[in-house]
């Protein structure tokens, strides 16, 4: 006996999944397109403006602004990887050495099936969150699983046994390890605040996160100081600039990644950017109010398939700046030193995380306080 | 005697400790480059602007009136440092019956680029001003063998300049004025 009720669930499930892929990976894709042309932009160049789909570039006008905007080179890029030589040098472990980009990869992958990224307004006006599952415990969910991305870093440094990409490993657990903590110390105020006695909220939901800053100020404008510490938090844990300590080219080669080639380093080249996809994502949801026009406003759209549709775009939109400003930071400052790393995160960033904390947990027991 | 000052440097404030304000001027720095002009030029359609006494590629030259400038008087041979040029000397062909009998010609002329440093000598020594480095920079080849300019491509190369001598022109002159020698 089919249940095809049940059937047709899972197949939607399946299709929604594949969709997120869809569009996580093009993201991820085009932003190492936008990574290539802001910094073009920044240091007075062009950037890639030749590749071309065969017939694309007779489009009059549209054609050749593709071609301008470089927009079919992560195409490009793709097949390149695929096509070129795999090698896997003698003295690498080979079992781990295979393992590794998967590993990087699968984490980047699992966090986005509890990110909300919009709202679905049924018929009768209830709102459903749109996301593949909505956990209660979302944020938890997203800290440990992309915090497990570093073990495909440091399995890829590990097994490639030769010294840049062992330093490249060494050198990004201790930082994830630094960093893990001031980004979770940092969330806690968040939570602390939203959980109020009154909001409704009352768990570590992502919607819930949103929801709360429906019609009301942003997080980024309530706490300031905890959306600094997450966003450097969140620098340091998406290995980019100024903390690429795994990767540093000039003093590393390339880091972990020094002994791969093809498709496996297309492999941790498209985990990293879909990490910074995810954590645009998350800084969104947390700080910019996700799918919420504007701090103190209520959404300008109506409340039906239209508006979850500009939901999602403004929901988009925020993501993609954000990923535009961690480009434009890369393009703008110089790497760290890698003592100052540890001392920024440890003797800096820890302790203030720590101060801000007490400081939400003394402000909101005394907002909390019943009335005398 | 030089005095030597030694600066004070004043304590950093609380907001430059931080870091934070002159990040954001980094941040602005950059922004604003985003919209000024592009300085690369798009290579293989744009070429830059080379300057007149730009040293590129030797190549032979003629003189106004088509006719072949070096004499094959192999100086430039000598003083080549690598040695890259190697000569064949011959004559003139016999088509150039005022010349023919009075100077020689190379019958083969070789610049092995492979080897050519481009130090402008063979241009600086050559008595005819026979061979120039002209503008030319760019050149490629899938063997070795194509790396060596033949006589052909060296004259194809470094098409006429204009000449002020015209040497063989005042020889006539002086012939039809009846002062040869
Ligand atoms: S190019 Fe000039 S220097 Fe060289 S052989 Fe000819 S005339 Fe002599
Ligand atoms: S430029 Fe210098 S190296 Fe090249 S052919 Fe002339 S003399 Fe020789």
């Amino acid at each position: 006996m089919f249940d095809f009720e049940m059937l047709f669930m899972i197949g939607l499930k399946v299709l929604f999944a594949l969709l997120m892929i869809g569009a996580v990976m093009t993201m991820a894709g085009y932003s190492v397109l936008a990574e290539r042309k802001v910094s073009a932009w920044m240091q007075g160049r062009v950037g890639p403006n030749r590749t071309v789909l065969p017939l694309v570039g007779y489009v009059p006008f549209a054609g050749k602004f593709l071609k301008g905007m470089g927009m079919f080179q992560p195409l490009a890029d793709g097949l390149k990887f695929l096509f070129k030589e795999e090698i896997i040098p003698g003295h690498v472990n080979k079992f781990y050495y295979n393992l590794a980009p998967i590993v990087a990869l699968v984490p980047a992958l699992t966090t986005m099936t509890v990110l909300p990224f919009g709202e679905f307004f049924a018929d009768n006006g209830e709102s459903f969150p749109l996301m593949l599952a909505n956990l209660e415990v979302g944020i938890l969910f997203i800290l440990a699983v992309s915090s497990l991305g570093v073990y495909g870093i440091v399995l890829a440094g590990w097994s490639s046994n030769s010294k840049y990409p062992f330093l490249g490993g060494i050198r990004s657990s201790a930082q994830m390890i630094s960093y893990e903590l001031a980004m979770g110390l940092s969330l806690l105020p968040i939570f602390l605040w939203v959980s109020e006695p009154g909001t409704g909220a009352m768990g570590l939901s992502l919607v819930d996160i949103v929801d709360s800053q429906k019609q009301s100020p942003w997080l980024l404008l309530v706490q300031p100081l905890s959306a600094l510490i997450f966003l450097i938090a969140l620098f340091a844990e998406t290995n980019r600039l100024p903390f690429d300590m795994p990767e540093s080219e000039t003093d590393l080669v390339g880091g972990f990644h020094t002994e791969y080639g093809g498709f496996k380093f297309g492999i941790f080249f498209v985990a990293e950017y879909a990490h910074i996809v995810v954590g645009s994502a998350i800084f969104t949801i947390v700080f910019l109010g996700g799918w919420h026009f504007m701090p103190w406003m209520s959404d300008p759209w109506p409340a039906t398939w239209i508006g979850s549709l500009i939901g999602v775009g403004w929901f988009l939109a925020k993501t993609i700046f954000l990923i535009f400003f961690f480009i434009w930071i890369r393009w703008t400052l110089p790497r760290f030193r890698y003592d100052q790393v540890m001392n920024l995160g440890w003797t800096k960033l820890l302790p203030l995380a720590l101060i801000n904390l007490i400081f939400y947990v003394c402000l909101v027991t005394w907002l909390d306080q019943p009335p005398a | 005697m030089a005095k030597t000052v030694v600066l004070q440097r004043k304590p950093l404030s609380l907001s430059e400790r931080t870091y934070l304000p002159q990040i954001v001027t980094g941040l602005k720095t950059t922004f604003s480059n985003m919209f000024k002009g592009k300085v690369t030029l798009q290579y293989p359609e744009e070429k830059p602007n080379i300057p007149k006494n730009y040293r590129g590629i030797p190549t032979l030259v003629k003189d106004p009136n088509g006719r072949e400038k070096c004499v094959s008087c192999q100086l430039c041979e000598f003083v080549c440092p690598p040695k890259a040029i190697r000569i064949t000397p011959g004559a003139v062909p016999e088509s150039e019956d005022d010349r023919e009998h009075v100077e020689k010609a190379p019958q083969e002329f070789e610049i092995n680029m492979l080897r050519c440093i481009y130090c402008g000598y063979c241009q600086e020594v050559c008595p005819e001003e026979a061979i120039y480095l002209q503008d030319e920079y760019s050149l490629s080849g899938y063997s070795r063998d194509e790396m060596i300019n033949k006589k052909e491509k060296l004259y194809e190369l470094g098409g006429t300049l204009p000449d002020q001598h015209y040497k063989w022109d005042k020889k006539k002159n002086a012939e039809d004025e009846g002062n040869d020698h």
